[in-house]
Order: C-alpha cells, then structure tokens, then sequence
C-alpha cells in the first residue's frame, strides 16, 4: 500500500459543510489490476472516496474487496459496495469484517440486481438479508460489537455506513419512508439513484426534510452523463429503476451527432449544479460507467475543480 | 403453476415471483383478530405438535389456504398483517423491508416486467386501510430454518414474537440528537 488517500475522509469531509464528492469504478472482468489503478487515479484529488462496485448488474467482475484494496494502493479512499445477491449471512458479515481489518473505511449496502438480466442468469440468487437487515448487520457488528448470532467481535470493525435509495420509483409516498427505515437500521449516508429529473428530486427530498432525515444521514445525489443516444437508450430500457425525462432526449437529439457526447456533459453538470441548490443535499455521487477519465471535466464544469488538482488533467 | 399473471396460487416450489393476493385486504384486517393467540390456540399448537401427521395435516392445510389467498410459499414466519396482506415472499428478492430500486415507472417488478411488484399491492393495501405505518417496521432477517413449519402455530406458540422491532429501533423518525457522521 503506497500512497495515503492525500484528501480528507469521507467520514470528516460529511462532517465538513464542504460539498463531497463521491464517483464509481467499476471492477474489470479479468485480472489486471492496472484497470482499477488507471481508472481511480484519473480521480484522485478531484473526489472524496470512490464507490468499488460488487459485480454490477450481476456480471462477474474482479471482487469489491480486492477493488478495494487496489482503490486504497491508487491513493483514493474506497467505498465498498456489498450486495445480498450473492452472499448470505455468513458471507456478508465475514466480508463486511475482512473490509474493516483490511482498511477499507466505507462500506455501501444494498440489495443488488437480480441475476436473472446478468451473465449468469442460472445463478442462485440468495438474498438472504434484504438491504435494511443488512444495515442492521452492520450497525449491530459495529456498535454492539456483535454477530447477527449474539457472538462478540473483537475488537469489532469502524467503517461509515452507507445505503442506497431510489427517489424515483414507485411507491412515490413510501421512497423518503424506506430511506428512514435504512436510517433507523443504521445507514449514516446515502447514494441515490441517477438524477435527471431534478423537480422530481426535489420533492423526494422535501418529504426527507419532512421526516427530519437530513439531519441524521448525509445525501448524496447521484448523477451521470449520458454519452450516446444510443446509451440513452441502453439506459431507459435496461438499466432498473433509471427515469430520464424526456427533456433529456430532445436536448441530446437538438446537437449535431458530434456534439452529443459534450451536450451529455453540459447537462449533467447543470444537474449537479441544481441539486447542490436543494437544502438538505451534501454533495454529488457522479456514475460514469467505462467514462471515469471524463468525470473531472465534469466536475471542473459544475464548479467542483479543488484547489491544487487538475493541472495534469488536459482542458 | 400460473407463468402468465400475478394471482392465484403456484408451487411453492419454484423460485419466488410476484402474486396479487386474490383476497381484498379489508377482509383478514377485519378477521385477524381471531387468529389471535390465546390459551385454546396454544393447547391446540401444543396438541398438533404432539403428532408428526396431525402437524402435516394441518400445514398441508394452512399451505393449501395461503397459497390460494397469497401465493404463500411457507417460510413459516408471516409477515401478512403488517404487509397489506401481500406477501413479500413472493417478491423475487424476497425483500421484507419494501421495495427495492428496481420498480418500473409503470409499477413494474424489475425481475418479472410483466407482473406488477407485490410491495407496491402491500403498501397500497395498507394506506387504503390506514396501516401506512405497519410498513415502517423493521423487519428482521428470517429464520431459514422455518420453511415448511406452520406459521399459525409458530405465531400462538409466540415463537413470532421478535419477526419485527417495535418501539425505538423501528422508528424512521425519531428524537434522538442527530447522527454523527
């Protein structure tokens, strides 16, 4: 392990009334470990931790444990994915400790895609615990020290608890409600899904607001840019749970073909503007799946370039 | 086995998909209380329990019922009273705490695009009923162990009891100072 993540952690920049920025790399399917390091050090500086995600869509990819470690080696802070899709209760709570003695400080719990649209789709799915039990694991395994079997962990682990919420699927009363629900199971952040539909994003968090739940959990407002028309598409009709409004596409389809990709940025970089707007919102989760190089550009553009980074970065 | 919709009963054998319960839920709200445990259900679960063949029957039986009305799958922990009576066993997830992410803007269960998600049948069965807040509980994970047990004689043996936190733990809105981060 080289470097040291150079920026503050996750844990004290969400104390911080700074923003906090947050992105994603997904693991390659092989066993380069170069992928991983190319990818986070496009980032390093420009964000607070980096999301190592735990076989996507239910593709096998190198784990989010070993991602991890190769995250923290590249010198950025790691968020560790866990999903129950694979594990049971056994596993989960065995990998949730190797995170915390390997270093990994962040760990991210949610239920997962189920396998049936991955590249195994004859898996077992296991699911076992459900995604609040899961961060009821956690927090049971962090503050009581203890299994989900009553067993003493010594010492036991550390890591900040995040969870994940969709603001934009139904049921629309009960999204900010189950977010509470993570929170009361111990979920101390939260990642949401993509935005594009940034009024829809309002009104989910005013119900949080509503539910006194910004005060208790940090929000991280997921965002992205769209590269292609063609990933437009992929991405209304594969990606679960992704609303894009149609205000995206005319957008998208009013530049020239060779422009799409730029138009993709500039709005995403609107969409991070507005949303940091909205109280209660403590900063952004940029996803730009196979586009991690470009995140930084997008962030310069939203007004989220740091002092002292981005001199190597060419724009 | 019903491959095309939602509703009605299938193996509980195959792997979980969502079921529209075929019963309206004002009905068990109105009846559940007569399931209630009491001294003459617990002699009754103690008697059924003396007996391999007479605790056959008799789950044979509640499976026969649950799966109709639910889809029931036995996993010998019931959740239906504070589900809308829509069984969250069915969903592919098998999520006891709500929906997942993954629900179409059509209502759509991402696993299963042509059935409609069973969490959104629980939480609009108990809204319309006033039990918004039975979907606020914390449920705890389930003893796979259960699968195939009876539920009702789980449930007047107290074996039930602890399926979901009350009080504090379950509260998604609470006053306590806020969370250190």
């Amino acid at each position: 392990m080289s470097a040291s993540p150079p920026r503050p952690s996750l844990r004290s920049r969400l104390e911080s009334a700074q923003t906090t920025v947050t992105s994603e790399v997904g693991p390659p399917r092989g066993a380069d470990p170069e992928v991983i390091r190319r990818k986070v050090e496009a980032l390093r500086g420009w964000v607070d931790a980096v999301n190592i995600t735990d076989s996507q869509s239910a593709h096998v990819r190198l784990s989010n444990w070993a991602g991890s470690i190769l995250a923290l080696a590249a010198g950025v802070e790691p968020v560790m994915q866990v999903t129950c899709r694979d594990r049971n209760r056994i596993a989960l709570q065995s990998d949730l400790l190797s995170a915390a003695a390997l270093g990994i400080p962040n760990v991210l719990l949610m239920t997962g895609d189920h396998p049936r649209f991955g590249d195994h789709p004859d898996a077992k799915p296991v699911f076992d615990l459900d995604s609040v039990q899961l961060v009821w694991t956690a927090r049971t395994m962090r503050d009581e020290g203890r299994l989900l079997s009553g067993r003493k962990l010594d010492p036991p682990p550390s890591w900040l608890i995040g969870a994940v919420e969709n603001p934009f699927a139904p049921p629309a009363g009960f999204r900010a409600a189950r977010l509470g629900k993570k929170i009361a199971a111990g979920a101390e952040f939260v990642q949401t899904q993509f935005v594009f539909d940034v009024p829809a994003f309002a009104r989910w968090m005013a119900e949080v607001r509503e539910l006194g739940l910004d005060a208790r959990c940090k929000v991280l407002a997921g965002v992205g840019p769209v590269r292609s028309l063609r990933a437009l598409e992929y991405m209304r009709s594969n990606v679960p749970g992704l609303w894009i409004p149609d205000e995206v596409g005319h957008r998208l389809r009013g530049v020239p073909p060779g422009r799409v990709a730029d138009e993709g940025m500039a709005i995403c970089a609107e969409i991070i503007q507005q949303v940091l707007q909205i109280p209660g919102v403590s900063g952004v989760h940029v996803m730009a799946p196979g586009f991690e190089r470009g995140i930084p550009e997008i962030l310069a553009r939203a007004g989220l370039a740091r002092a002292g980074v981005g001199s190597d970065h060419a724009y | 086995m019903n491959a095309a919709g939602g509703r009605g009963a299938r193996s509980i054998a195959a792997w979980p998909r969502p079921v529209r319960p075929r019963l309206p839920a004002w009905l068990p709200y109105r009846i559940q209380g007569l399931l209630a445990p009491n001294g003459g259900y617990r002699r009754l679960a103690r008697w059924l329990e003396g007996s391999r063949a007479r605790y056959r029957i008799f789950a044979a039986t509640e499976q026969k019922v649950k799966n109709e009305l639910f889809g029931c799958r036995m996993c010998g922990q019931c959740t239906l009273p504070v589900t809308g009576y829509a069984c969250p066993m069915t969903c592919p997830k098998q999520l006891r705490n709500g929906p997942c992410g993954g629900v179409g803007q059509d209502g759509s269960c991402e696993v299963y695009p042509e059935l409609r998600c069973v969490w959104l049948e629980a939480c609009e069965r108990a809204e319309d009923h006033g039990r918004a807040a039975d979907l606020h509980l914390l449920q705890r994970p389930i003893d796979q162990r259960g699968w195939g047990q009876s539920s009702w004689v789980n449930y007047w043996d107290g074996r039930d009891d602890g399926l979901w936190a009350t009080g504090a733990a379950s509260a998604i809105r609470d006053d306590r100072p806020a969370a250190q981060v």
